[in-house]
């Protein structure tokens, strides 16, 4: 298994809102991807927007603006 | 990519299946809303696949072959339609939350009270604990063929005497096992078959259906449009439109009806022992990998091609994503909507990492995932 990294993940309620999430950042160019959530995380839905920590500002701003259907938000190695 | 998520859907699907589809987009009208050449072209393409359901499952007449959107739609017929006020059910341990999250409705709802029978840590059932559950109220046995977490069967001969001598309905979950595994309902004393048309039928996504015994009263979940008795306030009872209101997915039962075709003229047998191979081999190499445990009944004879496992004390879903990302190889990771079934196992923080396989995968692409599998685990 490849060695842990820090990331910032953001996870949703619904699988839509993970889909609306994924298309307004590849719209915008905002780095990340989704992922399988990790287990330390209990969440809605099953997936995860993993981006590197340096993104966070810029991501939650935007979450807040575009009203994303957001579960949590959180830092951890994975 | 080498696709092993099959228990979750098959990706693959023979071409007639899609062929079926185009086709049936190009000319299918409304099936049974009248008897232009268009309507009747839909018509007759439903029916033939009624015939061909109700022949793979021994059901008794092909008008008790019901079409739904999925076997969750099935299921949810078949619980909230035969279960009444007061009511005792059995079930098991290794249910999907597709039969769990109705039967505890009915609890809240209904009063219903619910058994289910333990499964041990190699998530298999004691077959004596349906009969010791039994009390005087119990109304049915709702339980699944196959286990879409371990890939472990149920002896549905054996749990459709029980039903059949204590006079109980018997509701089967058919999902991780129509189109694999013989399944006769009148041998095994099926009163309701529940099936979904996009694992390993392959059909499309939106088809399912279930199999009813005729002289069964299921009250439908929704009633509407049947192209028949339009001026009756209440919608007519007869099989099969008394639980199809609405316009049908044809165009997807036409694909449906072209995968069970091709399991026809491929062969069932033929089917399961190289989905069976697949898993068998792919087993055997990966259970001796230092750090890995995998999960399930492999002393039984026969099994759903399903091999669910953990690498040490690695998140299944980081096993899964490096699985993804590095080999191209899909798998399922996580809690796989079976609750009572992790609990089992113990299973329920880590998940589990579930390999699943397909008439379409070959034994290179097994080799493959045993190989990153050995990778992953150095
Ligand atoms: C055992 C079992 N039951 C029910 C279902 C639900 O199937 P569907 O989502 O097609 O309704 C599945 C598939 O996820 C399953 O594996």
């Amino acid at each position: 298994m490849r060695k842990k990294e820090l990331k910032y993940l953001v996870t949703f309620h619904t699988t839509t809102g993970a889909m609306a999430m994924e298309k307004y950042c590849k719209q915008q160019q905002l780095p990340g991807r989704l992922i399988p959530v990790p287990r330390q995380i209990s969440a809605g839905c099953g997936m995860a927007w993993a981006a590197p920590p340096e993104s966070r500002e810029v991501i939650h701003s935007m979450l807040i603006e575009q009203k994303m259907d957001v579960d949590g938000e959180y830092e951890i190695w994975i | 990519m080498i696709y092993l998520d099959n228990a979750a859907t098959t990706l693959r699907k023979p071409p007639e299946v899609i062929q079926a589809v185009v086709n049936a987009m190009n000319q299918m009208g409304n099936s049974a809303r009248g008897t232009h050449d268009e309507a009747l072209a839909a018509s007759r393409i439903i029916y033939e696949t009624r015939e061909l359901l109700s022949d793979l499952f021994g059901c008794p007449r092909p008008d008790h072959v019901i079409f739904t959107s999925n076997s969750t739609e099935a299921l949810n017929t078949a619980i909230y339609g035969m279960i009444s006020q007061g009511d005792h059910v059995i079930s098991t341990d290794m249910e999907h939350n597709s039969v769990l999250r109705p039967l505890y409705r009915l609890e809240r709802e209904r009063e219903v009270s619910l058994s289910f029978v333990p499964a041990d840590e190699g998530g298999t059932i004691c077959y004596e604990e349906f009969e010791r559950q039994i009390t005087p109220r119990t109304r049915a046995i709702v339980c699944t063929h196959g286990s879409n977490l371990t890939g472990n069967l149920v002896d549905l001969v054996r749990v459709g005497e029980i039903a059949k001598k204590h006079k109980l309905l018997f509701i089967v979950d058919a999902s991780q096992t129509a189109g694999v595994f013989p399944i006769d309902m009148e041998k095994m004393h099926i009163d309701v078959l529940c099936f979904t048309g996009h694992k390993s039928l392959f059909g499309p996504q939106g088809t399912g259906g279930m199999c009813v015994r005729p002289g069964l009263d299921i009250v439908p979940l929704k009633v509407g449009g049947s192209g028949v008795r339009t001026y009756e306030k209440i919608h007519p009872k007869e099989l099969p439109v008394g639980l199809e209101a609405g316009t049908l997915n044809g165009h997807g039962i036409a694909g449906l009806g072209a995968g069970v075709r091709f399991i026809k003229d491929t062969g069932m047998e033929m089917i399961r022992r190289h989905e069976e191979k697949l898993a068998r081999v792919f087993y055997e190499e990966v259970c001796q990998i230092p750090g890995i445990q995998v999960y399930g009944d492999f002393q039984a004879d026969c099994r759903a091609p399903i091999v669910a496992l953990n690498l040490k004390d690695y998140d299944s879903s980081e096993v899964s994503d490096e699985l993804a990302q590095g080999y191209s190889i899909a798998t399922r990771p996580g809690a796989h909507c079976a609750p009572r079934m992790h609990q089992a196992l113990g299973t329920v923080e880590q998940g589990a990492v579930r390999f699943s396989f397909s008439w379409f995968n070959t034994i290179e692409e097994v080799h493959t995932a045993i190989r990153a599998m050995k990778e992953l685990s150095q």
